[in-house]
C-alpha cells in the first residue's frame, strides 16, 4: 500500500477509533490516536503476519504493552480481516470479544493479553528468547506508551533484552509527552529516554511517530546482537483539534458534540 | 527405601529428567539456581537454561513469552518472591491467559529457618488460591516433589508447586499414586482426621501414631494438590469422624485450612480446628525451634486432636 493510500486509511481508522469510542462512552482516545501509525507501519508495512492464520506460528509478533491504546489495533484488525468491522461496534461490551484491554484468548490477531503496563515490555522479551531457541526468524515488536517506561518492570526487561543481544526484538515508544495526571515531566521525569536506552544496550533511532514510512525504515535495517529502540514522537489525541495535546482526553468519553466534531474535523483532515 | 533428601534437590534432579525427555521444557531462574537447584538443569542443557538476575517481575512476563511460543517453562525463585513480588505479573501474564507456565518455587514456609521472616513465605498458598485456573501442588516428600513436577509438565495450564527447604525423609512410595486433585489417604482412621500438606504429613503421621496408643484412630489425609481442592474426600472424612483437623507450615489464613473450611462450612457438622501459622509473622532460628514456637509439632497436632475430641 503506498502513502497516499495509507493516508487515506490513516484518516478511515481514527474514525473508527472515534465511532467505536463513542458508542461505548469508556476507553481512551488519546493515547489511540497516538499510537495508530505505528501499529499502521506495523501492520501494512513491516510485520509478517496473516490474517487467514491468526495463530501462524512463524508469523512477527505485536505486542501492544500499551494495551490502553487496544481501539487503535482493534480498528487496524478488522481492517485486515481478523474479524468483522461491525465488531467495532460492540467494544466493552458484554459478550464482546473486544475487550477493554487486549486478550489474546478473545481476540483473533491479539498476540499477547496487555493491560497491566510494563508487562508487555517483559513478554515480549520471553517472545524473543522462545524465537531464539526455536531457530525462527520471524521477529517481535512491543509498542510502549511513555507513561508506561515509569514502570521499573520495563528497565528490567530492557536489561534482560540487551544481556541477551535480542536481535528480533523492537521496542517502539509512543511518546505523545502526556500520561493520566499531565506531562511525563510533571509527574515523573522521563529524563534522556534515548540516552537511556542506549546505556541500557539498545540500538536508538528517534521517528516522527506519525509518518508511517519513517517509522517502518526505522526498523527496516536491524543491527546484530542487540535490541532496537525506536523513538517515535507523537501527538496525543492527534487528528481531533480539541484532543490533541490534551491530557484531559486520556480517557474520557465523548458527547455528541464532541463526537460529530471529531468526526467532521477527520473527514476533513489533511495531515501529514 | 529412597533416600532422604532436601525438596529442592528433588525437584532440580525432577527438572532435569523432565529435560531429558521433553525438549520444551525451559527453565527460568532469578539468580538462585543453585539454592533453587535448577542449577543441575542448568548445567545439562545451558541452552533452555535462562538466568534472569533478580528481576522477578521481568522473569515472569518472559515465562508467559515461552509459553505463547509453544515452550514449557519452569520459574523458580524463592517461594516468597516469585508469588509475592511478582504476583501482578502472575495474575495478569500468566493466570489470566491461562499460559502454561510452572512455578517451582522453593525455600517455602517457616522451615527456611534462620534467614527468617523477610525470606518466609507464609502466604504464597492463598495468593495462588484465588487466581482462576492455578493448580497448586505441595508435596510431602522427595518421592512427591518429582511427580509434581511430571504432573506439572503433563498438564495445561499454570501450576504452582510449593518446594520446601529441609532434608525429609521419604514417606511415600513410587507406586503411591498422584493424580492432581485427589488426595492420599495415608492412614485410615474413625475418630478424627488430620488433613496435612508438605512437610505437616510427617507429623501428622506421627501424631496420629501416638494417638493410637492413647485409643484415639486418627485417619491422615495427603491433600497434595491445594487447588483444586478435594472435596469429596474431605467430606467423606467429615462425614465418619467426630473432628476435622488441618495442619500447615503457611498462614492459617488463606491456605489448606481456609481451602478445607470453605468445603465445610454449611455441609458438616464435624468439630474442626486449624494448625498453621497463626496471622503472625515468622522469624530467625532453626527450622525446629520453629516449629515448636509456632505450634507446627506433632505433640501440637496430638494436643489439638485431643482437645477437639473431648
Amino acid at each position: 500500500m503506498d502513502t497516499r493510500a495509507l493516508l487515506e486509511k490513516s484518516k478511515a481508522l481514527r474514525m473508527d477509533i472515534i465511532e467505536m469510542l463513542y458508542r461505548c462512552q469508556s476507553g481512551h482516545p488519546g493515547g489511540s490516536l497516538s499510537c495508530l501509525e505505528i501499529l499502521m507501519a506495523l501492520y501494512y508495512r513491516v510485520a509478517n503476519v496473516d490474517a487467514k492464520n491468526p495463530g501462524w506460528e512463524m508469523r512477527d509478533q505485536v505486542v501492544l504493552s500499551k494495551g490502553h491504546g487496544c481501539p487503535a489495533l482493534y480498528a487496524i484488525l478488522a481492517d485486515k480481516g481478523y474479524f468483522p468491522r461491525e465488531d467495532l461496534w460492540h467494544l466493552r461490551q458484554i459478550d464482546s470479544h473486544l475487550q477493554g484491554h487486549p486478550d489474546m484468548r478473545k481476540t483473533p490477531g491479539v498476540d499477547v493479553s496487555t493491560g497491566s503496563l510494563g508487562q508487555g515490555a517483559s513478554v515480549a522479551v520471553g517472545l524473543a528468547l522462545a524465537a531464539r531457541l526455536k531457530n525462527a526468524s520471524y521477529k517481535v515488536y512491543a509498542v510502549l506508551g511513555d507513561g508506561e517506561i515509569q514502570e521499573g518492570m520495563v528497565w528490567e526487561a530492557a536489561m534482560s533484552a540487551a544481556h541477551y543481544r535480542l536481535d528480533n526484538l523492537v521496542f517502539i515508544l509512543d511518546h505523545n509527552g502526556l500520561q493520566i495526571d499531565g506531562p511525563n515531566d510533571h509527574v515523573m521525569s522521563l529524563g534522556d529516554i534515548v540516552g537511556k536506552f542506549a546505556a541500557f544496550g539498545f540500538e536508538c533511532r528517534k521517528v516522527n511517530g506519525h509518518d508511517i514510512d519513517e517509522i517502518a525504515e526505522a526498523m527496516s535495517d536491524v543491527p546484530e546482537g542487540k535490541p532496537l529502540f525506536v523513538l517515535a514522537e507523537t501527538v496525543k489525541g492527534r487528528g481531533v483539534s480539541f484532543m490533541e495535546n490534551n491530557a484531559g482526553w486520556h480517557g474520557k468519553p465523548m458527547n455528541a458534540e464532541e463526537y460529530s466534531k471529531a468526526i467532521e474535523e477527520l473527514k476533513g483532515t489533511h495531515h501529514g | 527405601m529412597a533416600e532422604s533428601k532436601s525438596l529442592r534437590v528433588a525437584y532440580g534432579e525432577a527438572l532435569a529428567e523432565l529435560g531429558s525427555t521433553n525438549d520444551k521444557v525451559v527453565v527460568l531462574d532469578a539468580d538462585l539456581s543453585h539454592a533453587t537447584m535448577t542449577s543441575i538443569f542448568a548445567s545439562e542443557y545451558p541452552d533452555r537454561f535462562f538466568n534472569f538476575g533478580l528481576a522477578e517481575a521481568n522473569m515472569v512476563g518472559a515465562a508467559a513469552g515461552f509459553a505463547h511460543s509453544g515452550f514449557v517453562p519452569f520459574v523458580s525463585t524463592f517461594a516468597l518472591f516469585g508469588t509475592g513480588r511478582a504476583y501482578e505479573q502472575i495474575r495478569n501474564s500468566i493466570a489470566y491467559p491461562k499460559a502454561n507456565v510452572k512455578f517451582g518455587l522453593s525455600h517455602s514456609g517457616l522451615s527456611v529457618g534462620e534467614d527468617g521472616a523477610s525470606h518466609q513465605s507464609i502466604e504464597d498458598i492463598a495468593l495462588m488460591r484465588v487466581l482462576p485456573g492455578m493448580t497448586i501442588f505441595v508435596p510431602c516428600d522427595p518421592v512427591e516433589t518429582k511427580k509434581a513436577v511430571f504432573a506439572a509438565a503433563s498438564m495445561e495450564g499454570p501450576v504452582y508447586i510449593r518446594v520446601a527447604r529441609p532434608v525429609v525423609d521419604v514417606i511415600t512410595s513410587e507406586e503411591t499414586p498422584f493424580i492432581p486433585g485427589k488426595a492420599n489417604i495415608m492412614r485410615e482412621g474413625f475418630d478424627i482426621c488430620i488433613i496435612a500438606a508438605g512437610l505437616m504429613v510427617r507429623d501428622a503421621l506421627k501424631a496420629a501414631d501416638s494417638l493410637s496408643q492413647k485409643g484415639i484412630h486418627a485417619a491422615v489425609v495427603n491433600m497434595h494438590t491445594i487447588k483444586p481442592i478435594d472435596s469429596d474426600v474431605i467430606l467423606d472424612m467429615a462425614q465418619r469422624c467426630k473432628a476435622i483437623v488441618t495442619a500447615e507450615e503457611h498462614s492459617v489464613i488463606g491456605g489448606l485450612g481456609s481451602a478445607v473450611a470453605e468445603v465445610l462450612a454449611g455441609r458438616s457438622d464435624a468439630r474442626f480446628a486449624r494448625i498453621g501459622i497463626q496471622d503472625a509473622f515468622g522469624r530467625s532460628g532453626k527450622p525446629a525451634d520453629l516449629f515448636r514456637a509456632y505450634g507446627l509439632t506433632p505433640e501440637d497436632i496430638e494436643r489439638i486432636c485431643i482437645e477437639l475430641m473431648q
